[in-house]
C-alpha cells in the first residue's frame, strides 16, 4: 500500500518507518487498540509518582472506611489519667499511646485514624459536588455561548472574587449545627468557579472542532454532540484540577475546624485536634505534630496524584 | 372560478422527476467586525440522482459556504442567509425547523470532511464513531451498529475491518481515515453526499485511490454528489458537470470536458492556463494577476474586473448575468453558461 502519510502516536515505531507502517496498515492491527484513557493508563502505570501517591490513596481510603481494623481504641474516650505531656511511645506500634494521649487523656492515634473519614469524606465530597456542578455550568456557558455565556461568566466572576476562606467562614457562621455536609455544602458553594473556568475554555475549544462539525452534519442532536463528542475531549484538564483542589478542600476543612467554624467538637478532625495542639505547642508538641503530618500526608498524596494524571493526560507534557 | 383554474397557479410538485437538489439564488453574508462580507451571492444550481457536480474555487469564492448552507452546518450568527432557496425533494429546506433539518442531515443529505483526522473524534473508536450512524438514525443495539460499522469498513476496503473496527482514528492512516470518513457519509445510503476538497490532506496517488472508491459507490448506489475542489486534475475524471465559483458566485457552468477544452470564462481561463503542462517545461508559469477580492468590499460590476485583461467599462458598472453560451453559428450548447460581458471573445477568440 502506498500510504505514507500515516501520523500514528505509537511511541514504538519511528514515524519515519514508512515500510513497517504500511505493512501494519494492511495486516491486522498489532495488540490492542488503544483509547486515550488506555494510553493514559499505560503512562501512569509507569509513574512512581503514581505509583506512590495511588498507594498512599488507597491507604488512606481504607483507613477512612474502616478505622476499627487500625485501633481498638475509641477516639472519644477520654481517660485522664493518661497525661498529655508525657512522650508518646513510638514503639507501641498500633497501641493507643503509640502517639501519645492528648489534653483530655484521648488517644491521639485513634484520633488520628478516625480523624482520617471526616477529611477524605469531605475532600471527596466538595470535589464530586464542584465537578458535576462546576463543570455542568461550564459547559453550558462554553457550548452554547452569547447570553448564556455572559450570565455564567459574570456569575463565575462573582463568585470568584470571594475569598474561599473568608466566605466559608461567613457561610458556616449562619450555621450553628454544623455537620460534615454542611460544611461540604458550604464549600462546595464556593469553589466550583475554578472547575467551570477549565470547563467552560476546554469545551469552547473542542466545539469548534471539526469532529464536531462533521458530527452535527451527519445528523447527531446536540445533547448527543455535548455529552459523546465534547465532554470526553475536554474532561482532561477537568480531571486534572480537580485532583489537585481535592486536597486543598480537605486543608480548607482543617482550617475552618480549626477555626472553630468548621466541625463541631463532638466530631473527630484533624483540624479540631490541631486547635487543641496550638495551646500545648511548646510542651506537647506531638500534639500538634501527628494530624497535622497526617494532613500533609494527605493532601502531598493528592496533589502528586493530580500531577501524576496531568502528565498522563497532556500529551505535549511526554 | 373552478377546481382546475386554482391548481394552474400552483407550480407543480418539484419531487416528480425534477432535479435532487435544486439551489435558487442563494445568498449568504457574515457580519463581522470589518462590515458585511458577502461569502456567496446568487448561486443557483441543481443536482439530479447519480449526478456529479463539481464546484470548482479557490479559498473564499464562497464554494464551502454554499455546502454548508444546504447542509444547515454554517454558524449563525454571524452567518445570515439573507435570500435565496435551497430546495431538496422539492421542498425548501430553508423553511423547515431545526429538528426536521437534523433528521434530513446524515440520513438523506451527509458531508465528506476535508480533513478526516481532525474530523473524526480522537477519543472514539472508529468502530463507534460508525456505529454511532446507525444508533442515533435507526436506533439499532450497540452489538448490530458494531456489525453494521465492520460491514460499512469492508465497502470502502479497510483492510481487517474485523480487527481494526475497535482502532482509534490516530491509528490509521490519511487515506484509510479518509476511507472511514466516507463510509460514516455512506453509513445510512443517503440520496446526496457533499464531499468538501475530500482529497486534499492526501497525497497524489491515495487522491486517486479515494476519488476511484468515492466514484464506484457513487454509481452503485445513484446519489448525487456535490464535489468541491481547487484542484481541476480532480474533476476531470469524476464529474459530469462544472460550476467555476469566483467571489460567491458562478461564473462559469458547462460539462466537464467541453470546460476544459473551451472555457468561455476569462476567469476560467486563467485557471485552466495556470495548470503546470509538460510541453511548457522550462517557462515560467502563468499566473492569475492580482488577489482574489476581499468579501466585505466586492469589486463593483463583474468581482473579476480588476484582474482581467478584457475588462471594458461595462465591466466596472454592470454585474453580467449567467449567459447561455452557444456555438459560433448560434447552436445550442446544452448546460452551459458564462457570466461574462464578453464570453462570445472568450470562447470563439
Amino acid at each position: 500500500m502506498p500510504e505514507t502519510t500515516k501520523t500514528a502516536a505509537e511511541e514504538t515505531v519511528p514515524v519515519a518507518a514508512a515500510p513497517a507502517e504500511a505493512a501494519r496498515d494492511s495486516g491486522p492491527a498489532p495488540g490492542k487498540p488503544r483509547s486515550l484513557a488506555a494510553d493514559a493508563w499505560a503512562e501512569l502505570r509507569r509513574n512512581p509518582l503514581f505509583v506512590i501517591s495511588a498507594v498512599l490513596i488507597f491507604f488512606l481510603l481504607v483507613v477512612a472506611a474502616f478505622p476499627s481494623l487500625f485501633t481498638s481504641a475509641d477516639p472519644t474516650a477520654g481517660d485522664l489519667s493518661e497525661h498529655f505531656l508525657d512522650k508518646p511511645k513510638l514503639g507501641h506500634f498500633f497501641q493507643p499511646d503509640w502517639f501519645g494521649y492528648d489534653n483530655q487523656g484521648r488517644s491521639i492515634y485513634a484520633r488520628v485514624v478516625y480523624g482520617t473519614r471526616v477529611s477524605i469524606i469531605v475532600g471527596v465530597g466538595v470535589t464530586v459536588l464542584v465537578t458535576v456542578f462546576g463543570g455542568l455550568l461550564g459547559m453550558l456557558a462554553g457550548y452554547f455561548g452569547g447570553l448564556w455565556d455572559t450570565i455564567l461568566s459574570r456569575l463565575t466572576d462573582i463568585f470568584f472574587g470571594i475569598p474561599f476562606l473568608l466566605g466559608a467562614m461567613v457561610v458556616l457562621n449562619a450555621f450553628t449545627d454544623r455537620t460534615v455536609w454542611t460544611v461540604i455544602g458550604a464549600l462546595a458553594f464556593l469553589g466550583w468557579t475554578q472547575i467551570t473556568r477549565v470547563m467552560r475554555g476546554a469545551v469552547i475549544t473542542a466545539k469548534h472542532a471539526d469532529y464536531v462539525v462533521a458530527a452535527r452534519a451527519l445528523g447527531a442532536s446536540t445533547s448527543r454532540i455535548l455529552f459523546r463528542h465534547i465532554l470526553p475531549n475536554a474532561v482532561a484538564p477537568v480531571i486534572v484540577v480537580a485532583t489537585i483542589a481535592l486536597g486543598t478542600y480537605i486543608v480548607a476543612e482543617s482550617t475552618l475546624s480549626f477555626l472553630g467554624l468548621g466541625l463541631g467538637t463532638n466530631d473527630v478532625s484533624w483540624g479540631g485536634d490541631i486547635d487543641t495542639a496550638t495551646d500545648h505547642i511548646r510542651n506537647a508538641p506531638h500534639l500538634l505534630f501527628f494530624p497535622a503530618g497526617m494532613l500533609s500526608l494527605t493532601v502531598l498524596a493528592f496533589i502528586m496524584l493530580g500531577d501524576a494524571v496531568r502528565e498522563a493526560l497532556d500529551p505535549k507534557l511526554r | 372560478m373552478t377546481i382546475l383554474d386554482m391548481t394552474a397557479d400552483v407550480p407543480a410538485p418539484r419531487d416528480a422527476g425534477g432535479p435532487l437538489l435544486e439551489v435558487r439564488d442563494l445568498h449568504v453574508e457574515f457580519h463581522t467586525r470589518d462590515g458585511v462580507a458577502k461569502a456567496v451571492n446568487g448561486v443557483n444550481y441543481t443536482v439530479s440522482a447519480g449526478e456529479t457536480l463539481a464546484v470548482l474555487g479557490e479559498s473564499g469564492s464562497g464554494k464551502s459556504v454554499t455546502a454548508q448552507a444546504i447542509m444547515g452546518i454554517l454558524d449563525m450568527p454571524p452567518g445570515r442567509i439573507p435570500q435565496g432557496e435551497i430546495f431538496f425533494h422539492g421542498q425548501d429546506m430553508l423553511k423547515m425547523s431545526g429538528e426536521e433539518r437534523r433528521k434530513i442531515r446524515g440520513r438523506q443529505i451527509a458531508m465528506i470532511f476535508q480533513d478526516a483526522l481532525s474530523s473524526l473524534n480522537p477519543v472514539l473508536s472508529v468502530g463507534y464513531q460508525l456505529g454511532e450512524m446507525f444508533r442515533v438514525h435507526q436506533g439499532l443495539s450497540k452489538k448490530e451498529a458494531k456489525a453494521k460499522a465492520i460491514e460499512l469498513m469492508d465497502r470502502v476496503r479497510i483492510p481487517a475491518a474485523r480487527e481494526r473496527v475497535n482502532d482509534y482514528p490516530h491509528q490509521f492512516s490519511g487515506g484509510m481515515r479518509q476511507r472511514i470518513m466516507i463510509a460514516m457519509a455512506l453509513a445510512l445510503e443517503p440520496d446526496l453526499i457533499i464531499a468538501d476538497e475530500p482529497t486534499t490532506a492526501l497525497d497524489v496517488t491515495v487522491q486517486a485511490q479515494v476519488m476511484d472508491l468515492l466514484a464506484e459507490l457513487q454509481r452503485e448506489y445513484n446519489m448525487g454528489l456535490i464535489l468541491i475542489t481547487h484542484d481541476l486534475g480532480v474533476v476531470a475524471d469524476v464529474a459530469d458537470k462544472i460550476a467555476v465559483m469566483y467571489a460567491g458566485r458562478i461564473v462559469e457552468t458547462a460539462p466537464v470536458h467541453e470546460l476544459y477544452k473551451r472555457p468561455a470564462h476569462p476567469y476560467t481561463k486563467g485557471l485552466l492556463d495556470s495548470i503546470p503542462r509538460l510541453d511548457q517545461k522550462g517557462q515560467e508559469l502563468y499566473a492569475i494577476k492580482g488577489l482574489p477580492p476581499n468579501l466585505t468590499r466586492i469589486p463593483t460590476g463583474c468581482a473579476f474586473n480588476p484582474r482581467c485583461a478584457m475588462a471594458q467599462d461595462i465591466c466596472r458598472t454592470e454585474i453580467p448575468a449567467l449567459h447561455p453560451v452557444t456555438e459560433r453559428d448560434g447552436g445550442e450548447l446544452v448546460g452551459r453558461g458564462s457570466a461574462c460581458h464578453f464570453w462570445k471573445e472568450t470562447i470563439h477568440g
